[in-house]
């Protein structure tokens, strides 16, 4: 990496870099009775411009603490983080949008408000707010929905709100973390061809959290294989695929080996974690 | 029949049972205790038309004592749970307090209450002011605990100015439990003003009713009673409404 | 005890110093409020002197009668109201207006039926507790998760069995909340009635102490009423944490 070009402070990152994680550390602080844990890292990785990266891991690894250093929302208890070129530290860069697990869309407004909701309090003017607004709830299938509240819709229509709400701001890198947990497995696989779609229209790179494998093997460029915790990358996949892919994918042979090789890694780390998730709430307080 | 039609019927024979049961208490207990409905009905009408200047003073006096407590209850108690709320710690401390003020019978301050302010018009307006600040207060540092955290990482990553997350997101989000907190401070501040009245005071429509018992004016009692009580109904019966519409979004 | 705690522990302590000082230094009058060190020695002497034991005695057994009877009746009445959906649908207006109306408004005609005794504080109590627990135990059966319903049947458990080994504690949070508010809404009940109207008690007892101008002995019982209250709350809280925690794992 060539440490010159970072020193531009907002010019050019290095070999195509978008962000980076150098040595990344997150300790959570004992609190009344409990040991401080240390739940992720150190962690290293390079995200390239552009790229679908996924990061797999079992349950407790520090996926979740991953993106929200990434994203700005937590400082790193070690290590720096940086993205185009600029440090992260504790705030969220402009250029970054982030999707949560649970569902973020405001119950108060409707689907249109919603999206248009971070364009307002930015200040855009109201045709430009219009035009992104309309276009994205048409590129998220939504625009027959535009004036219901979220309550009225699906689980699945309203993380297409998030995101809907998210891609107004034409971010350049977005961070999705387990975005379709909570939706039954066949809208999950839908919702990836999406989350395709929009990749290949944004241009930006993204950086999905997963628990499912074959979510993270069928849409990523690379796949980041999480130990349990702390969690540090045991491996980086990369699949190779064509950029013009959808779900159909699992069809290719290459998917059964990239699926094998990540739960060749995962299933020992699973148990692990299983383990300590076991120990946890038999043992109780531990000693502080 | 309509299942909305047949739960209308349904709460009507119920408040038909109510009404039989009253008529059938009536007749158990004497005159010297209660009126049947149709006479409480009728002197209702009596204090709304041929007694009206009297009955329309003591209502005011209620009237104004209740507006100023609520109005106090209202802003306090907002002011005392929405700090806690926002502050983790204070919230932690001072919650069990809260609760602990709610379950305490205030009736036992009163006393306090009159040697401070003396009896009149501030002291009415203090009893119905503690019965109303405590549950606004509970209500609404939960409303601002229970925010969903996914709301506030999300206008964190809008880079929202503070200001900006109070009013966009902060306010909807709480609004809803807030309004609950408001309802049952203004039932509870209307009961501390009647109790206050009942107790220690020379006009008012709780007044009215203590004053009848000691004269045996069994008329006035139940009317008065009857009055107070429709009153308080509609009055919740639209904020329940308010309620409902809020937490339907939800 | 926990760092929160000792924090609330303080901040309590430094009020009441803080009221001590004021107190003494004359910043609240004297004839207003007693310094609360000599609250606490005029309870302990009013006490072992054994004059205000009728009134404790009598105002206990009211809030004991109360208490029991609500908790017995509420908890019956919520299970047989949630068995029947309709009738449940009917009453729930009723419901939620039953708190908002200021029904110390009918102790009056409670008095006027029953004459001025132990009966009516006692129905003021149960009256203002029932309907608590009543609620609680409806929304405690509701929050009953229907598969541990299947699980009964394929053990093939009777009715009252399955209300008992398996409603019960899975509602038992909720129960919980209703014990609770039957224990405050009690005391509230029968101190307030004695308060307004009533020949003993210690509700009774504070008003003519304070009508007596004697401070001593009105700042005394109130003292006890609130020892009384605070302590039996942390009783049921402290007993709440427990059971909850082994059985929800909270």
């Amino acid at each position: 990496m060539d440490a010159g070009a970072s020193r531009n402070g907002g010019g050019r990152v290095a070999a195509g870099h978008h962000a980076e994680l150098r040595g990344v550390t997150r300790v959570y602080p004992a609190v009344a009775g409990y040991r401080p844990v240390h739940a992720l890292g150190p962690v290293d990785l390079d995200l390239r411009r552009g790229e679908f990266f996924s990061v797999v891991g079992p349950s407790g690894c520090g996926k979740s603490t991953l993106l929200k250093v990434l994203a700005g929302l937590q400082p790193p208890s070690a290590g720096k983080c940086s993205f185009e070129g600029k440090p992260v530290h504790g705030q969220v860069p402009e250029g970054v949008g982030v999707v949560f697990q649970e569902d973020a869309s405001f119950p108060w407004l409707t689907v249109w408000d919603n999206a248009a909701f971070g364009l307002r309090r930015a200040g855009v003017d109201s045709a430009e707010i219009e035009r992104r607004v309309g276009d994205a709830l048409a590129f998220m299938g939504l625009k027959d929905f535009q004036r219901a509240y979220p309550a009225q819709l699906s689980g699945g229509m309203r993380q297409r709100v998030c995101i809907a709400r998210t891609l107004v701001l034409q971010p350049r890198l977005i961070l999705l973390d387990e975005p379709f947990g909570a939706l039954d497995a066949q809208t999950r696989l839908l919702m990836g061809d999406e989350v395709l779609r929009l990749w290949r229209r944004t241009g930006a790179t993204i950086l999905l959290i997963t628990h499912a494998l074959d979510e993270a093997a069928m849409l990523s460029d690379r796949v980041g294989v999480m130990s349990a915790r702390p969690g540090r990358f045991l491996d980086l996949v990369e699949t190779k695929w064509p950029k013009e892919r959808d779900s159909t994918i699992v069809s290719e042979a290459g998917f059964g080996e990239v699926t094998a090789r990540l739960w060749h890694h995962l299933r020992g780390e699973s148990m692990k974690a299983l383990g300590q998730s076991g120990a946890a709430a038999a043992g109780g307080r531990a000693e502080a | 029949m309509t299942s909305a039609a047949k739960r209308g019927f349904d709460i009507l024979l119920v408040l038909a049972a109510l009404v039989a049961g009253w008529q059938a208490l009536y007749h158990v207990a004497g005159e010297t205790a209660l009126t049947s409905p149709a006479q409480t009905v009728a002197y209702v009408g009596e204090l709304f038309t041929t007694k009206s200047a009297m009955f329309g003073r003591h209502a005011w006096e209620t009237g104004r004592a209740f507006l100023m407590a609520l109005g106090l209850s209202y802003l306090i108690g907002l002011a005392i749970g929405v700090a806690l709320g926002a502050h983790r710690l204070s919230g932690a401390v001072g919650e069990p307090i809260l609760v602990a003020l709610y379950s305490l019978p205030k009736v036992t301050l009163y006393p306090v209450i009159l040697l401070v302010f003396g009896l009149g018009l501030s002291a009415k307006v203090a009893f119905g002011a503690i019965h109303g600040v405590v549950p606004v207060a509970i209500f609404a540092m939960n409303a601002i605990r229970h925010i969903k955290p996914a709301y506030l990482k999300t206008a964190k990553t809008m880079r929202l100015a503070p200001h900006q997350v109070v009013a966009t997101v902060i306010v909807p989000a709480a609004l809803p439990e807030i309004v609950t907190g408001l309802r049952v401070g203004f039932s509870l501040t209307l009961l501390g003003v009647i109790i206050g009245e009942m107790f220690a005071s020379k006009q008012g429509l709780g007044f009215m009713v203590i004053n009848a018992i000691n004269l045996a004016d069994v008329e006035t009692m139940m009317a008065v009673a009857l009055i107070l009580f429709v009153a308080a109904a509609i009055a919740n019966g639209i904020l329940l409404w308010i309620d409902h519409r809020l937490h339907k979004r939800v | 005890m926990s760092r929160i705690g000792w924090i609330r522990l303080a901040v309590l302590l430094a009020l009441v110093a803080l009221l001590e000082i004021l107190v003494r230094i004359g910043s609240i009058p004297y004839k207003t409020m007693l310094p609360p060190s000599e609250m606490l020695t005029a309870l302990v002497r009013l006490l072992a002197a054994g004059t205000a034991t009728r009134d404790i005695v009598q105002t206990l057994t009211c809030v004991g009668a109360a208490l029991v009877s609500s908790v017995v009746a509420g908890f019956g009445l919520g299970v047989a109201i949630h068995r029947f959906p309709r009738v449940r649908r009917a009453l729930e207006p009723f419901f939620a207006t039953y708190y908002a109306v200021p029904f110390f408004i009918f102790y009056p005609v409670l008095i006027a039926i029953f004459d001025l005794s132990l009966l009516p504080i006692i129905l003021m109590g149960f009256a203002f507790a029932v309907i608590a627990m009543c609620i609680a135990t409806i929304n405690g059966l509701d929050r009953v998760p229907r598969v541990l319903g299947k699980v009964a049947r394929m053990h093939r458990m009777r009715e009252f069995e399955t209300a008992v080994r398996m409603k019960l504690p899975a509602a038992a949070p909720h129960l919980f909340t209703g014990l609770k508010l039957c224990v405050a809404y009690s005391f509230i009940g029968v101190i307030a009635s004695e308060f307004i109207l009533a020949p003993s008690g210690l509700g009774h007892a504070i008003a003519y102490a304070y009508n007596d101008f004697d401070n001593r002995t009105m700042y005394a019982l109130m003292l006890f009423v609130m020892i009384v209250v605070v302590t039996l709350n942390m009783l049921l809280h402290g007993w709440e944490q427990r059971l909850l925690k082994r059985w929800h794992g909270r």
